[in-house]
């Protein structure tokens, strides 16, 4: 895709709509850089192996539940439950899965089960995604409650293991973000069944047509999207060592933000698993790393995340302008 | 017989029937005891469901993804203002009142030139409003321990034979808001918008110039509400809004009103903010867990939805 953009440029120039298409699949990387190049300027140190391990260290489980997001997005649905989710799978993480793995194995495809559920509900009984997802989060949080009343728990030690690996070379949190990109690329972008699951969100009526099953679509990205959230869990208690009934509770708006930053659409099935990995670690750099370089004080760390989530849908609409105009 | 069939047909009857129910449940749980009580707490915290809930309502018909999501971010910055603005002396109620007016409004502006400007989908362009809003809160509003003014802090609880004089006004101001969606201009071009915008434009209606005043609207209620929750938890916080992100979608779809808009229904509202906070005070009275509190909530809300289903999707 790139080379035939840039040969599109080549014959074209800078003012064409090709141009625009260009810019406009480089603007998550692009805000990354820029936000790089602002950490490097304020603080050159930090742009170090340790200096990367210690920044992006919540990265990975912002990542996970960026992409799971990104699934249910891709159906032109909306998980509201996802943070609240996280921290469920957390408190299972660091209870159950530690004293009795059987057992919180079982939950925890029990609930990617729930999520596949959710999906044929929503869909055979066209209910608003963005109000039983509301409800769930009400679920989840009361069942991390029940099981976690007060912080505590402990990671799993292959948890705490693989979370603090340290690659030659690179550090882990950016080469985990890589093989999280890349897999999802692959599978959502690059196979058959990929194309069929993004034409659900796109004209889910043609893939009806076509012959496909809406309703298998819609189930397999729900349970998609409770994988990578248990995924998110998981890696998140392998970073904090214990667990906290509202630790995740952040997450929701945050991986809504995510996938839009990386150049999402809410409608269409226009999605993009690179850049919304590349949106997860934008706005996991740039709501605290940034900030403390800046001296900026922690207060303003969330109207941060807000800013950048408008100046980049603002960038982007300029663009989307320019791309029209043939 | 005809009058009660005639109820029946109407979509809003459900949501007080529940509301009803689960009030019945809930004294005989406790033998009668507290029954009136019961309803009159009910109607003090409900009214603010009600507030939000309108403002919601009109948001929610103007057509798929339109929503409010920076509604708890406005709530708490306007109880912070109002009390900031009140400072605990009675002649600055009307000031302080309507201070948290206008901060409401301006995030309500905000959010459609959000909307309008850049072209952002509405549930985006609220949502990183409402992470700006917050922070504005967090940093105006840190360490505030300013008390609402008494008398301010005395209307917002005073009762008549048990009926909490700001029901007494949500009611009036449903009321009110009832004429506006079903007998007035600005409430069928919402509904209008909401049925098909393309539609709505080629008939002449100022589409833009309704769904700014929607936006606007709901940011003013907004506004207004958190003046009232400052004074009736006698204080403002950064986290006095919260709830009222969930609560203010639930009351709307709960009350009969269609997510895919077009379709709006004002007394549902009141029927489902009442089922809703009973059903907590229920939950209370049987002395569960915040734990299994938070689960049966969910679970009935999720429950609720999918026996009133057969919507459209939101978006």
């Amino acid at each position: 895709m790139t080379v035939a953009a840039t040969e599109a440029l080549g014959r074209s120039g800078f003012r064409s709509p090709a141009f625009a298409r260009l810019l406009r699949a480089l603007l998550p990387a692009l805000s990354l850089t820029l936000i790089l190049i602002a950490i490097a300027y304020l603080n050159p140190r930090a742009i170090s192996y340790f200096g990367f391990s210690l920044m992006l260290n919540l990265a990975i489980p912002i990542a996970l539940a960026t992409i799971a997001q990104m699934f249910v997005i891709t159906v032109n649905e909306l998980d509201l439950s996802i943070g609240t989710f996280v921290g469920f799978v957390a408190c299972v993480t660091a209870t159950w899965l530690r004293d009795a793995p059987l057992v919180g194995i079982l939950v925890l495809l029990g609930s990617i089960g729930v999520y596949a559920a959710l999906g044929a509900l929503i869909h055979l009984r066209n209910l608003p995604s963005i109000v039983v997802t509301l409800g769930m989060s009400f679920v989840w949080q009361g069942l991390a409650i029940l099981l976690l009343p007060k912080p505590g728990g402990k990671a799993p030690e292959w948890l705490l293991g693989l979370m603090s690996l340290k690659p030659p070379l690179v550090p882990f949190p950016i080469l985990a973000a890589i093989v999280i990109a890349l897999v999802v690329h692959f599978g959502l972008m690059r196979t058959s069944y990929g194309a069929v699951l993004r034409g659900t969100g796109g004209n889910a009526q043609a893939v009806q047509r076509a012959g496909w099953s809406i309703l298998r679509t819609k189930v397999t990205m729900f349970a998609l999207t409770g994988l990578f959230g248990v995924l998110s869990g998981m890696a998140l208690v392998g970073i904090t060592t214990s667990a906290d009934a509202n630790l995740g509770n952040g997450y929701t708006l945050l991986a809504i933000a995510g996938v839009i930053l990386g150049g999402g659409e809410f409608v269409g099935g226009r999605v993009s698993p690179i850049g919304a990995v590349l949106g997860a670690l934008t706005l996991a750099l740039a709501a605290s790393p940034l900030l403390t370089f800046m001296r900026i004080p922690p207060d303003w760390q969330v109207a941060a995340n807000g800013a950048i989530l408008i100046i980049v849908l603002a960038a982007r609409a300029l663009i989307s302008r320019r791309e029209s105009d043939r | 017989m005809i009058v009660i069939r005639a109820l029946l047909a109407r979509p809003w009857i459900w949501s007080f029937i529940g509301a009803l129910f689960v009030w019945l449940a809930a004294i005989t749980f406790t033998g009668g005891y507290g029954a009136g009580g019961m309803i009159t707490a009910a109607l003090s915290l409900a009214v603010f469901m009600v507030i939000v809930g309108i403002g919601q309502m009109f948001v929610i018909t103007l057509g798929p993804g339109n929503v409010d999501l920076s509604l708890p971010a406005n709530i708490g910055l306007a109880s912070a203002v109002a009390m900031k603005v009140m400072g605990g002396s009675d002649s600055m109620i009307l000031v302080g009142l309507v201070a948290a007016l206008a901060s409401g409004m301006a995030v309500g502006m905000a959010n459609y030139l959000l909307i309008r400007a850049l072209r952002i989908p509405p549930i985006i362009a609220t949502l990183s409003s409402s992470f700006i809003v917050h922070s504005i809160d967090i940093a105006y509003g840190r360490g505030l321990q300013i008390k609402p003014p008494p008398a301010f802090a005395d209307f917002t609880n005073i009762q008549f034979f048990g009926i909490p004089i700001l029901a007494i006004c949500g009611v009036v101001f449903a009321f009110i808001a009832g004429i506006a969606l079903q007998r007035m201009i600005y409430g069928r071009s919402v509904l209008a918008i909401g049925q098909n915008m393309r539609a709505a434009w080629l008939a002449g209606i100022p589409v833009e110039r309704v769904r700014f005043l929607t936006y606007t609207l709901s940011g003013a209620l907004g506004g207004i509400n958190g003046a009232l929750l400052a004074g009736y938890f006698r204080g403002a916080s950064v986290d006095i809004g919260n709830e009222y992100l969930l609560s203010s979608i639930a009351v709307v779809v709960i009350g009969g009103t269609s997510v895919a808009g077009g379709k709006a229904n004002v007394p549902g509202i009141w029927g489902a903010a009442l089922f809703l906070v009973l059903l907590l005070t229920m939950l209370n009275t049987f002395g569960v867990s915040a734990g299994v509190r938070l689960l049966l909530t969910g679970l009935i809300i999720v429950g609720v939805i999918t026996a009133a289903g057969g919507q459209k999707a939101m978006r």
